[in-house]
């Protein structure tokens, strides 16, 4: 079966920066492809291309099979987006939203009325439904720009951190929806700066860093390739961290731990049984510890292992 | 969701070929016009702007500075109001690039583009909003300067026909605006260019005195200036004296803004966008 969205050698240039230096991609009927990386990786680029809002340099994208830059117009007519900064108008209320978008996309008035009574039932805005936008929580801003970008029933659904900046609870609800949509054969790109989202939602994971694709798979198999299970340790003594780095590196010469901003220290361990004597040492050498433990590979390690840094680490990174 | 009844959207083929399918982009542009005037009508401070300005601009000046121009308010709102009606379409024109700039930046734009309807639609749309703000604006003005004792010898043809002027004189104002909000981008730039655009052309005009009263060199630039034109064919049409040569001038003027920052904004919105 062809791919829904298919992405080859995507290049763009801002002036000196190359934003996408080369992106290949394909995304599967019905799936979530989640496209993960720090700020300024070329995730919103991407989705700019893809959405038919920015032309592309060089490279070729089709979604549904309609190149996005050779039929914008038959691109736009399947396709939903949301956007990085909730783009719904903050002067208008949430059926007036809808109900705009409803006509833009040629639903009758009274139908482009029934649409909109119908998605705010379904995202709950039923209290809200006759207020500006403007006086919504930032949650409530989120379900009503998914539920804009669902009007026109689109088969394939961009969202661009869809949950940022949301709180734990708003965040599962966004994800119960994406979730219900996928099911119903909607294929969704989502892009991510949480590797948690993306382990939660996605089936296929592609990795960009730079504007390049540094991996591509699915969660398990990126976990599969990163390998083994991770040692941790966080000193009770932020001051000890390093003298406890320098001990577990002792233990394990070959390795080199990495050392995130809460102070925990990691490090891939091809043996279980090392954990019995990092704690031996440690307590020999007078280091109390906070924790310390096995785990398996996190996205996070993945991405750690794959840039050398910490994902969600570089917030500041440019563009 | 059982009650789900609602086609998917049919659309139209997308005509990809041919010249531009104007019902579908008027169709759209008058959605979005729509929504421009609802977003006037909820924004509180957009509201003021049209219809409270015009009543502090005419209480403003009349009363302020009546007495010491005209000798007394009564002679000099004859004066000042034909001006002042200018005066505040052409503010009101200023803000279609502030509203634009704003637009922009929030990415309500970009929604608007990732759906199929043509690319100028929320342009236009933007603009057809701002013209019904014009005319709101100049008609709350008249009215209350008839409030205030203005007298008009124009008759109600009169009062449209100069309604009706400094719309489109505004309307074509507006590209020049619309052309700064896609080059200088920040919303409070856009209001802040704009301001310096507008102040030296309203108050640089004959609006508020007449033009013998300044010095040569200013006289000059008043005389070439478009606002002046405006506001001597609106005090044509409602007070009586020039009517013909100032409307033509006012109207080969607008013609003029049109044809030069018309295609340079749609061709700037076209690139930003």
């Amino acid at each position: 079966m062809n791919p829904v969205i298919q992405v080859d050698g995507l290049g763009k240039s801002f002036g000196a920066t190359r934003a996408l230096d080369g992106v290949d991609l394909a995304v599967r009927r019905g799936t979530v492809l989640g496209l993960l990386g720090p700020n300024g990786s070329g995730k919103t680029t991407t989705v700019r291309v893809l959405a038919t809002l920015l032309r592309p340099d060089s490279g070729r994208a089709r979604v549904l099979g309609h190149d996005v830059v050779a039929e914008p117009e038959a691109v736009r007519a399947c396709i939903g987006l949301t956007g990085q900064y909730a783009a719904v108008d903050e002067a208008l209320s949430g059926t007036d939203n809808l109900v705009l978008v409803a006509r833009l996309l040629g639903l009758p008035r009274r139908e482009a009325r029934q649409r909109a009574a119908e998605l705010i039932a379904r995202f709950g805005l039923a209290d809200a439904a006759g207020r500006r936008v403007r006086t919504y929580s930032g949650g409530m801003r989120r379900r009503l720009d998914l539920a804009v970008s669902l009007i026109g029933r689109p088969d394939v659904l961009f969202l661009d951190e869809p949950t940022t900046g949301l709180d734990p609870r708003r965040r599962n609800e966004v994800w119960d929806e994406v979730r219900g949509l996928a099911a119903d054969g909607t294929t969704v790109l989502l892009t991510t700066q949480y590797l948690e989202e993306a382990e939660q939602l996605a089936d296929d994971l592609v990795v960009l860093d730079h504007g390049r694709v540094i991996a591509a798979g699915t969660p398990a198999a990126l976990k599969a390739e990163v390998g083994g299970q991770r040692l941790h340790a966080r000193p009770l003594h932020p001051a000890d961290l390093p003298a406890v780095t320098a001990l577990v590196a002792g233990l394990m010469p070959g390795s080199v731990p990495a050392v995130d901003a809460a102070g925990e220290l990691t490090v891939a361990v091809p043996d279980p049984a090392v954990l019995v004597r990092v704690a031996e040492r440690l307590d020999a050498a007078g280091l109390p510890v906070a924790e310390l433990g096995l785990r398996l590979p996190s996205l996070d390690d993945v991405f750690l292992t794959l840039t050398g840094r910490v994902a969600t680490d570089t917030p500041e990174e440019a563009a | 969701m059982t009650t789900v009844t609602a086609p998917r959207p049919t659309l139209p083929a997308p005509a990809r070929h041919g010249p531009p399918r104007i019902p579908a982009v008027l169709r759209h542009s008058a959605t979005l016009a729509w929504r421009g005037i609802v977003k006037t009508i909820h924004s509180t401070d957009a509201l003021l702007d049209v219809t409270l300005q015009p009543v502090i601009f005419l209480l403003l000046f009349v009363y302020v500075f009546g007495g010491a121009i005209a000798g007394d308010p009564a002679t000099y709102l004859q004066y000042a109001l034909p001006g002042v009606l200018v005066q505040t379409v052409v503010f009101a024109s200023a803000g279609t690039g502030t509203g634009l700039a704003d637009d922009l930046k929030t990415g309500i734009f970009d929604r608007f583009r990732s759906l199929p309807i043509s690319r100028t639609a929320p342009l236009l749309g933007a603009i057809g909003a701002d013209l019904v703000r014009y005319v709101t604006s100049g008609a709350i003005m008249l009215a209350f300067g008839f409030a205030l004792g203005f007298r008009t010898n124009g008759g109600v043809l009169g009062v449209l026909a100069a309604l009706g002027l400094v719309t489109v004189f505004a309307f074509a104002l507006c590209w020049v605006f619309t052309a700064l909000a896609m080059v200088v981008r920040e919303p409070r730039s856009v209001q802040g260019l704009g301001a310096l655009v507008m102040l030296p052309l309203t108050f640089g005009s004959n609006v508020f005195v007449p033009s013998s009263t300044l010095p040569g060199w200013l006289q000059g630039f008043v005389e070439i200036n478009p606002v002046s034109k405006v506001a001597d064919a609106a005090r044509g049409l409602l007070t009586g004296g020039a009517v013909w040569a100032p409307v033509t001038t006012s109207l080969i003027a607008s013609a003029v803004l049109v044809a030069v920052f018309g295609p340079l904004a749609v061709a700037l919105y076209r690139r930003r966008t």
